[in-house]
This record gives structure tokens, sequence and C-alpha cells, in this order.
């Protein structure tokens, strides 16, 4: 019961000072320390400023609960937010699973174009898709040598015509050529042109017009800076790209350029290229940058502190229900998922606020969980919800459903029983709460 | 000693003028017809230094100058903040030697040309030699990056466009390469070797320590050979480019900085927090593809082509 005061106490000193709920005031330092954070890791200025203008306004109000402090819950509100931008559901590349897929490739100089066209038809190729790769870089020294160099080590045909200086003509050729050659997937790798060059975007917008690609794909160096936002609009603008990939994450760069490209420029982000061998190309995970861009130290061990202590208000919600009169067995299923999801039955115990250390102490066997999980799973809806209607029919087939003997079940519906009881009785008592009896779950 | 004569000012200003957004334009925009500096005004100024990847320390401490600075005005307006900022940003680059080239005294003079993939090593070397060449000095180009797919090819092509010699062979080892590259140089009287070495991230150890075998295997070859090893960064680098300046400059020591790709929408302001930080002096910077697209870094005007 003291801790329970205790509990009770805290809660009103934070009303009391204002930490809460979250507040303009109890929060603001905290978001200009991760304003700080998004800027130093190269989040555009605008896209920073909007992003956390954005997280705030959803935020405020939001109750804190009293064992973290608005600080730490607004980081992790960010972290969360974090991820949902960066993630996009369907980001998987589109493949067409008759005719011909045409992957065009577009970016500045320097950001990895080339070494990417070979790395994407690899993983391509070892999908069991045909590969061709299709040198259009006509300007860069020694840029289709490198291509051809790059197929010959991964076995992919590179396609080229000596002496033209036309792209167009270049990717439209290859197209041809893929169709006579049985290849169905046709990986073009442009020129590196800058966005503020006219005739250049002209030339790879000419490209993307003649090809129509299944996919057009913008290239950028992880490692660029404020100015990702112009190059990605400026070429999005005059080339439509479906998706954005990532490149030099094997470097140390925070990476925010890739939020900042994700926010002005609502597309995707399909790969990440993390060094110079072939094999190096992933699938791309919001989190892992998420937790780039904040910073692998501070900030995230902030938001993993955050997790845990709103773990501990999930298990406390968890115990109203108990003490609520309408608890039955789904939600004792809960009940249990969420247990198992936390970790040990007995740290669980031990993080709720207010139990008593005799039942902290007890002897709990986790397995046993696992057996009343399976016979509550072996219960339709209507039993779970009404335990009343359990005869002996009803208990011989769950029983041999969840491969438990009968006596199994029935044990576990006594106790279900026992322990509603006492629920009601506790709760009648207005004011005492905190006695979480697992002990009559013992189950052996 | 001025060795360009093609620098192309202009070039340079439209480069930076590409942006439609550019630095004054901003500034004017935002806070033109303002009689006071006020808090808000500040913020627009942060905004705009720090969108040109100045950086969050160097931008706040020029903001905290401006503000003491400001304080004994009484017009406090557009031109003044402009003024203000103008001679902050340029104190940066004061105590650092703006001299872009070392006379060449002794010969070979070496070139080591470093930087992470992408930069603009190759291109840049290219331009070097032309330069070099332009003013009747002996030239030639080591391929000395062994890596890359067609870098060899790159280089030659660059070659045979400004029409020096290329020094190439089959080895796999880049220190082995620089090492013949030099007795050849010796022996044939060379007055410049510039040096192509492969892109490297700072974070691979293998490759940083191949690097520092380059460098050494330099001073075996030619006992104190006048040489200087010059990092180049793309423009549009953000926050990591000090990182790469601090880590490569720990393996080698870094004479100075090539800035690249000056020709787009990039403002290049990393430049201003190396410089604040490291001492390490700009060189060059590159603003196009062509072999004359090749400047000295001169401060003011750099700072001057972001203001008007």
């Amino acid at each position: 019961m003291l801790e329970d005061l205790q509990e009770k106490l805290q809660r009103a000193l934070k009303r009391v000072t204002g930490q809460g709920r979250l507040t303009q005031s109890n929060i603001s330092d905290t978001l200009r320390e991760i304003r700080r954070v998004l800027l130093d890791a190269d989040v555009n200025y605008k896209v920073a400023k909007q992003f956390i203008e954005d997280v705030k306004e959803k935020a405020l109000g939001k109750e804190v609960i009293t064992s973290v402090t608005p600080g730490q819950l607004i980081t992790k509100i960010i972290y969360d937010e974090l991820v949902k931008l960066l993630g996009n559901t369907g980001a998987e590349l589109k493949l067409n699973p008759s005719g011909i897929t045409t992957i065009m490739l577009i970016g500045l100089q320097g950001c990895g174009k080339t070494t990417f066209s070979a790395k994407l038809a690899k993983y391509l190729k070892d999908r069991k898709r045909n590969v061709l790769l299709v040198a259009a870089d006509v300007y860069r020294p020694a840029a289709i040598q490198q291509l051809k160099i790059l197929g010959s080590q991964i076995n992919i045909p590179v396609f080229s015509i000596d002496d033209c200086k036309n792209p167009v003509e270049i990717a439209s050729e290859s197209l041809l050529y893929a169709k006579e050659n049985g290849l169905n997937t046709v990986v073009i790798d442009t020129a590196g042109r800058l966005h503020v060059d006219e005739e250049m975007m002209n030339e790879a917008a000419a490209i993307k017009a003649k090809v129509k690609p299944t996919e057009t794909l913008f290239v950028v160096d992880s490692m660029t800076g404020q100015d990702a936002v112009n190059s990605a609009k400026a070429f999005h603008e005059k080339v439509e790209f479906d998706g954005v990939v990532a490149t030099k994450l094997d470097g140390d760069s925070r990476g925010g350029c890739v939020l900042s490209i994700k926010a002005v420029v609502d597309r995707p982000i399909k790969f990440t290229s993390l060094g110079e061998k072939l094999e190096s190309i992933e699938k791309f995970y919001p989190d892992r940058l998420a937790s780039r861009i904040l910073g692998k130290g501070d900030v995230i061990s902030l938001v993993e502190k955050a997790q845990s202590q709103i773990e501990e208000k999930e298990a406390e919600e968890l115990e109203k229900k108990l003490m609520s009169n309408n608890f039955d067995f789904n939600d004792f299923l809960k009940q249990i998922k969420m247990i198992k999801k936390m970790g040990s039955l007995k740290s669980l115990i031990g993080m709720i606020p207010g139990i008593n250390s005799a039942i902290k102490n007890a002897d709990i066997d986790d397995k046993q969980l696992v057996k009343v999980e399976s016979i509550i799973q072996s219960m339709t809806k209507g039993e779970r919800q009404n335990p009343k209607i359990l005869n002996g029919n009803r208990r011989k087939r769950i029983a041999r459903g969840s491969g438990n003997s009968i006596q199994d079940v029935n044990r576990l519906i006594k106790q279900f029983e026992e322990m509603r009881r006492m629920m009601k009785m506790f709760s009648s008592k207005a004011g005492k709460t905190g006695m979480l009896n697992l002990k009559n779950f013992r189950y052996n | 000693m001025k060795l360009f004569k093609n620098i192309n000012f202009e070039k340079l200003k439209n480069g930076l003028n590409k942006s439609r957004e550019n630095l004054v334009n901003k500034i004017s925009e935002k806070i033109s017809g303002k009689a006071n500096l006020d808090e808000n005004e500040l913020e627009k100024l942060e905004e705009i230094l720090i969108s040109s990847d100045i950086g969050v320390p160097l931008t706040e401490k020029l903001i905290d100058e401006i503000k003491k600075k400001i304080v004994i005005h009484k017009e406090r307006n557009i031109t003044l903040i402009r003024n203000l900022l103008f001679t902050e940003m340029l104190k940066i680059f004061k105590n650092i030697s703006t001299e872009n080239f070392t006379s060449i005294n002794s010969k070979p003079f070496i070139y080591l040309i470093i930087g992470v993939n992408g930069s603009g090593k190759t291109t840049t070397i290219g331009k070097l030699a032309y330069n070099y060449k332009t003013i009747g000095n002996k030239v030639m180009v080591v391929a000395a990056d062994t890596f890359r797919a067609a870098a060899n090819e790159q280089l030659e092509v660059w070659a045979k466009r400004v029409d020096v010699p290329i020094f190439k062979n089959d080895a796999k080892d880049p220190s082995s390469v620089v090492y013949d590259s030099l007795e050849i140089a010796k022996n044939e009287n060379y007055d410049v070797v510039l040096i192509d070495t492969a892109g490297r991230l700072h974070t691979k150890k293998d490759l940083m320590d191949e690097l520092s075998k380059i460098n050494s295997v330099i001073g075996k070859v030619i006992p104190h050979a006048p040489k200087e090893t010059l990092l180049v960064l793309d423009a549009t680098s953000g926050q990591n480019a000090i990182i790469q300046a601090q880590e490569f400059n720990k393996i080698v020591n870094i004479d100075g900085l090539v800035i690249t790709k000056l020709d787009g929408s990039a403002k290049g302001g990393i430049v201003l927090q190396i410089s604040s930080e490291k001492k390490i002096p700009i060189k060059f910077i590159g603003v196009g593809e062509h072999h004359t697209d090749l400047q000295n870094f001169e401060a003011e005007q750099f700072i001057k082509a972001m203001f008007d």
C-alpha cells in the first residue's frame, strides 16, 4: 500500500508542477535539442522545423505517465513519427510479371549510380530475373567501360553503342535488344547531372519519355547536406521518380538528407547501398535510419527508457482491467500475450506498482503461461466471453484441442472463476487496488 | 603568385547565382524594410546560414557576433547586417594562408589527391594537369586508383584530353604504382606529378591504411619531396565533410582543400566550418566538368559571390 501512496503522490505532484501533460513549456527544451540533432544530421532546416511543429501539435496535451518525464515522452513520440515518416508500405520494387521491366537510375554526379546499377542488376539476377545493364552515360570518361567491367564481374550483359552520343537512342535500342535476347529486366545507368543544368535535365526527361520505365529511381549520396531538397525537388519536377536509393551508408554520415527528400518529395526509399562490394545492397529499414538520424547515443537511450516506462504503464492499465467485473477469458488471453511480450512473469510482477512483496518474491513458472494460453486458445469466442457455458462436452473438446488433460482444463476454469470472485471482492472495497493476485494462478 | 590565368569570376558568380534562393535575396526578402533586428529576424538569418550548410555551431557563433556588434549601431537595416555578416565570415579565412600555390623550387612537385567516393578527384586532376601544362610545366598524371572499375581508363581519357602522359600499370597495390611512377618522374625530370587515388570512405580502416602506405612510399622515393596533399570535397556535402577532413588529416597531413561541384545550387557552406575549425586552406574550386572549370579559391570573392 505504501507504494500505492507514493504513486498517487507522484501523480499529484506532477499535476501541480505541470508535468502531468505535455505542454509548450515542459517540452520546449527537449524540442530545441532535437531540432539541433536533426540539423546536425543534415535534415533540411525547413523540414526539421515543420516536422517538429507537426509532432508538437499532435503531442500537446498528451498525458504523461508518472515514471517518464515530458522530455522523454516527446522524444519517444518524435522517434515513432520519424519511423512513420520514413516508412512507406509497398516500397517494393515494381516488377512486371510478364513483358519487360525497365528501371532507370538518375541523380547528381558522384552519387553512386553506376555502382548501384550493377548492385541492383545482381540483386535482380539473384531473384531469377534475366537482367540487361544499359550504359547510357555518354559524358563521363570511361563510364561505359566501368559498367562493362562491373557487368562482367557479375555475369550480366551490358548494352552500349560505340561512338553514340545520344543516350535516348541507346536506351530505346536497349529495349529492342532485351526483347530479342529474352531478357526481361533492363537497368539503365544514366549520366550524373546537376539539377540546375536545364539541357541535361531535359535529356533525362527525354530518356524517360522514350523508354517509359516501370520504375525510375533517384540515387542520392547519404552524405548530402541541405541542398538535397533542391536537387530532389528539381529532379522530381522534371523527371518524376518512383523511389529513392540512399548510397554510401557504410560511412558515418547521419543520413538526414534522406528524411528531407522523403518530406519534400513523397516517394518511398526503396534501397540502401552500403559499400563497394556488389552484394552490399539492402532493403530500406525506416527504424534503422531513424536511429541513425537521432544519433546512436543519448537520444536513443532516452527513447528506450521511455519505451520501457510506457510498457510499465500498460501493465498498470491491465491491472485496472483485472479489477473490473467484465474480465473474461479474452482479457485473460490478452493479458498473457502482453506478459509474454514484456518478458518474464516475475519481472513483470516486479514492475507493477503497488504489488505486495510476498507476491514479488513468489516462485512463478513462466511455462505455465503457455499451457494456460493453449487452453484458452482452444475455446470458442462465445466460451471465452461467457465461461458459464463451459459444460462437460465443451471441456472435453478443449482438452483434446489444446493437448491437455480434462483435469487441467477444469482446474483453469475453477481458478479463473475464483479469481473473478476475488477481484469482485477487491473492487467493491473502494480504493483497495494493487492486489493482482497471480498467486491463485500457479498452475501445478 | 597567380598561376591560373583563366579565372572567370563571372562563372563562379553565375554558378552561385543559379540558385534562385541565394543568400542575399533571402536576406533582403525576409528582413528588408525592418528597422530593428529582433529575434524573428535573427531566426530567419539562422535559417539562411544553416540552409547553406554552415552548420549549427558556426551559425550560432556568427549570429552571436552580429548580436554583439549591432548594439552600437543606430540604423539597423539590411545593409548593416550584410556588412557585419560579410566581415564575420571573412574573418574565418583571415588567419589561413590563401596561397593557392607553393612555387615549385625543387621538382618533381607532387600532388596527392584524396577524398571519398564520387567527390570529383579524377576530374580535378584533369583540370590541374591542364592548368600546369598551360603555364609550361612538364606534367604527369598517375593512375593509383587500382580499385574502382575503369578508374584508369577515366584518367586516361583526361590525360588525352589535356595532352599529358599518364603513368599506369597492372599492379594491384597502389603504393607500388606510386613508387614506379615517382622513379620515372625523378629520372625524366618532371615538374609536376598528380597522383589520383581511389575514393575511400574515412570509416574504412584498411583503405585508410592503404593511403598511409602510399604517403610513406612517396617519402621513401623522394625524401623531403615537395608535396601537397589535397582533399577533394563535394560542395553538396553536409556536416559529414567535417569528419572527413578530420579523419583524412589524421592519416595524411592535408595541405589544402578542393571544393567541387560549386556550379550547382549548393552553397558549399561546409567550407567555412572546416576553415574555421581545422584551419586548412581552400586551394581551388571546381565549377564545371570542362577542363577550364577550375579556379583559385579567393575568400573575399567567394563570400562576395554569395552576397552579390
